[in-house]
């Protein structure tokens, strides 16, 4: 039998809590009986079922958070329509590129929600990751100077900018060339 | 009022619609299959969105909610996966197309790799 | 009302068509699971459709399923074509 590290309850308690809205979402029943199985399905399942633990950053802020979900919401249908556009017009008359852009953050958690958010807004796909130096391959559509992939990195550098804002620990905020300003400082209850 | 929402939800539905038609488009317009991975698998993200929102719509009940957001969660973690797994291999095989990208910059880390491995082979073979 | 969802009907039942269209075309097998995909999403969405018109929520489970399920045969696709490089 592997031996394994154990996880402590509160670092595992927002995916059990992740788990438990799912088992109630699923039957559309959120009673106490079943949200009570839900959450000893959600045990079993945690600790059987073992995975490494996902690294949280320590601070959460609503405000960033909201912020990035607009955003976001934004950009999907923005480059929705304009991929519709460069299908009708352009068709097979397109040129790419595959861009490489360096993230700031090293955390596996940022670097993977960053390419998460890019892979979701049409043009842009994640090709490759460089892990060891959070380098992103990107490969995009439409991009045909370097001026275009200058505005693609530009574009996730601010992408990962606001995800460090919402969920990235103190040491990210430093990096973005600003000390954490201490009003915004949530350790988890902003 | 009911009958301007349930217009809504009609409206909302056809704009589903539409991206499932942005996807298809480009599923046939596009030259290559990176290019088609962008057309097929990002237009539904939204389409999806409207086609729940026009079923919240036409239900006014919040006991469906919780599902219709699962189910988009459900999609917006695995949409970015499937295609980058996919893209990831496609890259890789021989259907990628190197005469539609004006820049690769994953191409000269790869050729960097592989000369720095080369020598290395050569310097362990001389020795 | 009768009238928009003939039109989506027309829409989707379209890009259906494409979407087999890719399949059959290919050239690649990773063309073909993409094309798949796309046309299990015009599935969900006829779904979503008939339950707008119709009025019920039979088939949300079926909803929330395809979209895992499209997830899971793409990557069997993709690992399967990485592996036998």
């Amino acid at each position: 039998m592997m031996t394994r590290q154990r996880i402590p309850l509160l670092v595992e308690l927002p995916l059990l809590v992740w788990l438990v809205l799912v088992w109630g979402a699923l039957w559309q029943d959120f009673s106490p009986g079943n949200l009570l199985f839900g959450a000893l399905i959600a045990f079993a399942v945690a600790n059987l079922l073992y995975l490494p633990p996902v690294e949280l950053g320590g601070r959460f802020n609503l405000l960033y958070a909201v912020g990035f979900a607009g955003r976001f919401l934004y950009q999907l249908v923005l480059a929705s329509v304009q991929v519709f556009w460069l299908a009708l017009t352009r068709g097979p008359h397109l040129k790419n590129a595959v861009v490489a852009v360096r993230l700031r953050s090293p955390s596996d958690l940022l670097v993977t929600a960053t390419g998460h958010a890019l892979s979701l807004i049409p043009g842009s796909l994640v090709v490759e990751v460089d892990r060891s130096t959070s380098t992103l391959y990107l490969h995009c559509l439409n991009v045909v100077t370097s001026e275009d992939a200058e505005n693609v990195r530009r574009n996730v550098r601010r992408t990962e900018e606001w995800l460090i804002r919402a969920m990235g620990s103190r040491e990210d905020l430093a990096r973005l060339g600003m000390p954490a300003p201490h009003h915004l400082d949530g350790r988890g209850h902003q | 009022m009911d009958a301007a929402l349930d217009l809504l939800a009609g409206v909302l539905l056809l704009g589903g619609a539409l991206m499932s038609l942005a996807a298809a488009v480009g599923l046939l317009r596009f030259p290559d299959l990176l290019s088609r991975m962008h057309a097929a698998t990002k237009p539904q993200v939204l389409g999806l969105l409207l086609f729940l929102l026009a079923i919240a719509v036409q239900q006014r009940t919040w006991a469906v909610i919780p599902v219709l957001v699962l189910c988009w969660v459900f999609q917006l973690l695995t949409a970015p996966v499937s295609a980058h797994m996919v893209g990831r291999a496609g890259y890789r095989t021989k259907h990628l197309r190197k005469d539609l990208l004006s820049m690769d910059e994953l191409d000269e880390v790869v050729e960097h790799a592989a000369n720095r491995r080369r020598k290395e082979a050569d310097r362990a073979s001389n020795e | 009302m009768t009238i928009l969802f003939g039109i989506v009907a027309v829409i989707l039942g379209f890009s259906a068509l494409c979407a087999i269209y890719r399949v059959a075309r290919g050239p690649s097998i990773l063309d073909r699971v993409l094309a798949v995909d796309v046309l299990l999403a015009i599935v969900g969405g006829a779904l979503a459709a008939d339950m707008v018109f119709n009025g019920h929520t039979n088939s949300l489970v079926i909803l929330v399923a395809t979209s895992v399920i499209g997830f899971i045969a793409s990557v069997t696709v993709a690992r399967f074509v990485t592996e036998r490089k």
